[in-house]
């Protein structure tokens, strides 16, 4: 078992090591010198070769690479070209916003999701179970911007119930920060409960056909003891491989959400880095989130044999 | 035919169902434009922000164009997308996995090093990366999300090929003394093919909602060009005066997508029975 752990730790190092790689050739084919884009039109040739030389952009790019490296793993991430702030507290400080919304989100989708899924194998070709089927594949199919706009046009704008415009973080005003969340968490909730649910339904009726099951219910046991005590461990590892996937993604699509919902969240941060073509932030946003993603899949895969009863045993 | 193996009777439909919402869909994209002509782009002020107007059944947008023609018209750019994405990330997706996969050795491992590397970024995330080098453009898109999802296709062949390579159909064809490029695509890319559908289907839901979503941000398909994505994104101050602008262009992505979901659950039961519950 340790040597499971130790092997899939280590695994993550040559990933994370090619992921800042392609991370860099990336910044680096974007069209554009950036000593040029930061000085702007109005710069004389000299100045634009002095800056190169200041940020390195004259050596080899094997040595920038390694130069970057360094810093980063320094946790340097460089300074915004726009603001001039360093670009990691500012990392941190967008990521708490999107890490609230969703961890909430992807805990109530979870809690909602996962018993439907098993209740819907349960009773397997029974109305409840074509019915929940039926409104994850819905959800599955409705793009979270457009049901956050519709949520925000009619619950904000029609009914003026909630906050349409702006943020308050839970941590300054618990009561007002939490009129905020609502909306954009019940978004993610419906969307990713439908991924969950089919994923909960499939492994469920995948263990309900082995045959300790049948020897459970053969002992006598209630059909519910069968199901919470017998089939929910098993049924559920693979579907917490995909949680953790979607935890891992959210990072990145919440883009979207924050997007509709006027967020300050790490995703904002990267697309307005992207179009103010500000450099130092989107390759600070793109690594920090491919980072959490890696270690996210890495948590997922260590935690799950403390999950999956087949691997323990 | 089933979905996610239900096999009430009247789920049987739900392929079929699904089968005949994504073939409206690709017909209106095809002969939409010649069945009701227009040009999307032509501005009628007059119906600026109106619901259903004379000459305008589903109302005009805030410029007064024409909602059902740049619904139309963005029913063509989706699946066009959707459709040369799907076959750029699966044609690459077979080209490398086979390789990976026959080849084996060193080719193998420096193919899928790379491919894992891809693998470890949300499929998003690296589509937002390579907008951010090839900038706004119908083509950026189908390069950016093509090379986000190759890395998926590459897996699955990848994974289908080593089980193939073993079998005896495949030595039978090296003892006869085929060259390994027959080999490869006369014998073991066909037996691909089951597999590759099924993801490709999968695949283009994905892309239709991967490209509204970044149409919707600003990195996709750019205006005035109409996408359904995009039109939700110019739409949005005007919610309140003219909800319908919000509601429709999501209508035809949800319906669309719902379509492809339910023609995908069938694909994957017809040929892929392991799946199946």
């Amino acid at each position: 078992m340790l040597r499971f752990l130790l092997a899939r730790i280590l695994s993550a190092i040559p990933t994370m090591l090619i992921v800042t790689m392609a991370i860099f050739a990336l910044m680096r084919m974007i069209p554009g010198d950036p000593a040029t884009l930061m000085l702007g039109d109005m710069a004389q040739p000299g100045q634009v070769e002095e800056l190169r030389a200041r940020m390195g952009l004259d050596k080899p790019l094997p040595v920038q690479f390694v130069t970057w490296l360094g810093d980063v793993l320094s946790g340097d991430f460089g300074k915004s070209t726009a603001t001039g702030e360093a670009v990691l507290p500012l990392i941190f400080e967008r990521f708490s916003v999107s890490a609230t919304v969703v961890l909430v989100a992807v805990l109530f989708a979870s809690l909602i999701a996962v018993p439907a899924g098993m209740i819907a194998a349960w009773r397997q070709n029974s109305l409840s179970d074509v019915v929940i089927v039926g409104t994850a594949t819905l959800f599955l199919s409705i793009p979270s911007f457009w049901l956050g706009l519709m949520l925000l046009t009619i619950f904000g704008l029609w009914l003026g119930w909630l906050p349409v415009v702006g943020y308050v973080s839970v941590a300054d005003n618990l009561g007002a920060g939490l009129l905020y969340l609502i909306m954009p968490v019940i978004t993610l909730v419906m969307v990713e409960a439908g991924a969950i649910t089919r994923m909960a339904r499939a492994s469920t009726i995948e263990v309900a056909r082995l045959e300790y099951i049948t020897h459970a219910r053969a002992k006598g046991l209630s059909e519910r003891a069968v199901m919470w005590r017998h089939a929910f461990r098993n049924a559920f590892a693979p579907t917490w491989t995909l949680i953790g996937l979607i935890l891992g993604s959210l990072l990145a699509n919440i883009a979207v959400t924050e997007t509709v919902f006027t967020i300050p969240g790490l995703g904002r941060m990267l697309i307005d880095g992207i179009f103010a073509r500000d450099y130092p932030v989107v390759q600070g946003c793109m690594l920090f989130i491919a980072f959490l993603y890696v270690a996210v899949n890495l948590l997922v895969d260590l935690i799950y044999p403390l999950l999956d009863p087949r691997v323990t045993a | 035919m089933s979905v996610l193996g239900l096999k009430l009777p009247a789920l049987r439909l739900n392929g079929l169902l699904g089968a005949l919402i994504l073939g409206a869909v690709v017909l209106i994209a095809i002969f939409g434009p010649l069945l009701v002509p227009g040009d999307p782009m032509a501005l009628d002020f007059g119906a600026r922000l109106k619901g259903t107007v004379p000459g305008h059944p589903l109302g005009g947008d805030e410029f007064g164009r024409d909602v059902m023609l740049r619904l139309i018209h963005g029913a063509r750019t989706s699946i066009w997308i959707a459709f040369f994405t799907t076959c750029f990330a699966v044609t690459g997706g077979l080209i490398v996995g086979i390789l990976a996969g026959f080849l084996r050795g060193w080719v193998d491992r420096v193919l899928m090093m790379f491919n894992d590397a891809l693998l470890a970024f949300p499929g998003l995330l690296l589509a937002l990366g390579f907008m951010a080098v090839f900038g706004a453009s119908r083509h950026g898109i189908i390069i950016a999300l093509g090379l986000a999802y190759m890395p998926v296709v590459v897996r699955v062949v990848r994974g289908t090929v080593l089980s193939l390579r073993e079998r005896e159909f495949v030595e039978a064809s090296r003892v006869m003394g085929n060259p390994e490029l027959t080999t490869m695509f006369r014998h073991i890319l066909p037996n691909c093919l089951a597999p590759v559908t099924v993801l490709a289907t999968t695949m283009f839901g994905w892309v239709i909602l991967a490209e509204s979503a970044l149409s919707f941000l600003g990195l996709g398909v750019p205006p005035p060009e109409p996408s359904w994505g995009n039109m939700l994104s110019t739409a949005r101050p005007y919610a309140g005066q003219a909800p319908h602008l919000i509601l429709l262009p999501g209508l035809c992505i949800s319906v669309t997508l719902l379509g492809v979901n339910m023609f995908g659950d069938a694909v994957r039961d017809w040929l892929d029975p392991k799946m199946q519950g």
